[in-house]
């Protein structure tokens, strides 16, 4: 990201218009360049701006009279409405009990489209959580490629002792572990390298046992895969494609032992 | 439609600038959402309003104000080249920025009031309604691309407004 492709996007990034890989590269770019920093100030100033003198004209009283006035006459007597005579044709107390319920069952409906499911949530706070990661050169808190230095430290910060294996063999190396915050809890951040690629192996422990289910997600040039197993939830989450971040994947449910069930 | 009066009326009334043909006209809209509900399958209900609050009041300024309906601004996509241009000019610390706090809001309302109503409309469905850029599109009828870099030159005239551009406020001082 340069300057030229930054204030392009800049209002839309004020407006937080771009997904949030898109807005974590413009952060980036931000917090590098003096330049843009001024920029954003002064955008976001004549925003504030804006907002305070630009008043909100509410509805006048006489407005809003006159409309209640016209349902309720409406409602009570069939005939004409005065003035509105292509209105003829409706029965003005359907109409309203009508629009009175499609109203309510459509803003339910509203919250319910526009809000993203709790895993679509998940997964997007678990990817933020690895971009975060990597932004902020914070891979890890513990650096070892030892995943017998790697568990235990894990142990004396949390309360779960999440699987530290290491897959070197395989083309996945260990580089450590760090705590990070997911879900409204304290979980544990696994930290592999595959060639120059750095995936992030989220663990924290589920309270159901839930059989093990994969969700695969690709979002923004990211990919997660997310199960459950052995009474914890995993999210793996690289750039790597989706096929090797599923070689990850198997490789860890293979490692991770579930308790067998009775 | 009564839950949404105030963002009926707030629209209408900074497209056509008095409260008396914004009472006329948010009132008509929502005599006209009543009789076409049938039609509405969508799922927001303010948007859908304020679809016909746009349209009843497009079609008043075209019968009363044709001149109004205009784009003194050019309408083409944002140019990435002339964008870069202004990002090097206003790199110097900024005393227009003390002068945007220290705006006066009649001022800046008067700004605002004076953008061709194509500008004004999705600045006020972004600052007012704060509407996602893609809800300001299906109500206004442009692309979304249209929508972006509408927001952009109407903000960039309100900084012009409010103050010198920093070009020529450059070019000022090398001329003293």
């Amino acid at each position: 990201m340069d300057c030229k492709e930054f204030n392009v996007m800049l209002d839309a990034y004020v407006d937080s218009e771009f997904d949030a890989f898109t807005m974590a590269r413009m952060e980036t770019h931000v917090q590098t360049c003096p330049a843009c920093q001024q920029r954003l100030r002064e955008q976001m100033q004549l925003r504030a701006a804006i907002k305070t003198a630009a008043p909100y004209f509410k509805a006048p009283a006489s407005l809003r009279q006159s409309m209640h006035a016209q349902l309720r006459k409406a409602g009570k007597t069939p005939e004409k409405s005065r003035g509105l005579d292509y209105l003829n044709t409706w029965r003005w107390p359907t109409v309203s009990a009508v629009v009175t319920s499609v109203v309510l069952f459509s803003t339910s409906l509203m919250l319910v489209l526009n809000t993203p499911s709790a895993d679509d949530l998940l997964a997007r706070e678990v990817i933020g959580g690895h971009v975060r990661s990597l932004m902020a050169e914070h891979l890890t808190d513990v650096r070892s490629t030892d995943q017998h230095t790697v568990k235990p430290w894990f142990i004396g910060q949390l309360d779960f002792a999440p699987p530290v294996r290491d897959f070197s063999a395989q083309g996945f190396v260990l580089m450590g572990g760090r705590l990070d915050y997911v879900n409204n809890r304290k979980v544990a951040a696994l930290v592999y390298q595959y060639r120059k690629h750095a995936i992030n192996l989220f663990i924290w422990p589920t309270g159901g046992e839930r059989t093990a289910n994969l969700h695969e997600r690709e979002w923004q040039g990211y990919t997660a895969d997310a199960w459950t197993q052995a009474g914890m939830q995993f999210w793996a989450v690289s750039d790597i494609n989706a096929t090797e971040l599923n070689e990850f994947t198997h490789l860890l449910q293979s490692a991770v032992v579930t308790p067998p069930v009775q | 439609m009564l839950p949404h009066l105030d963002a009926a009326f707030n629209l209408a009334r900074w497209l056509v600038g008095n409260d008396h043909d914004a009472q006329d006209l948010a009132q008509e809209s929502c005599v006209r959402a009543l009789k076409y509900f049938a039609s509405f399958h969508g799922t927001d209900a303010r948007a859908w309003l304020l679809t016909i609050v746009r349209n009843t009041t497009f079609t008043w300024l075209r019968q009363h104000r044709m001149q109004e309906l205009t784009m003194p601004l050019d309408d083409d996509y944002f140019d990435p080249a002339s964008a870069a241009g202004d990002a090097t000019a206003s790199t110097s610390p900024s005393p227009e920025l003390q002068l945007v706090q220290q705006a006066d809001a009649d001022q800046l309302r008067l700004a605002i009031e004076q953008l061709p109503v194509e500008f004004r409309e999705v600045m006020v469905l972004r600052e007012l309604e704060e509407l996602p850029y893609k809800q300001i599109a299906s109500i206004t009828n442009v692309p979304v691309g249209t929508v972006m870099s509408r927001l952009a030159r109407a903000r960039k005239r309100l900084q012009q407004i409010l103050m010198p551009s920093p070009a020529a406020r450059q070019d000022g001082s090398d001329g003293l």
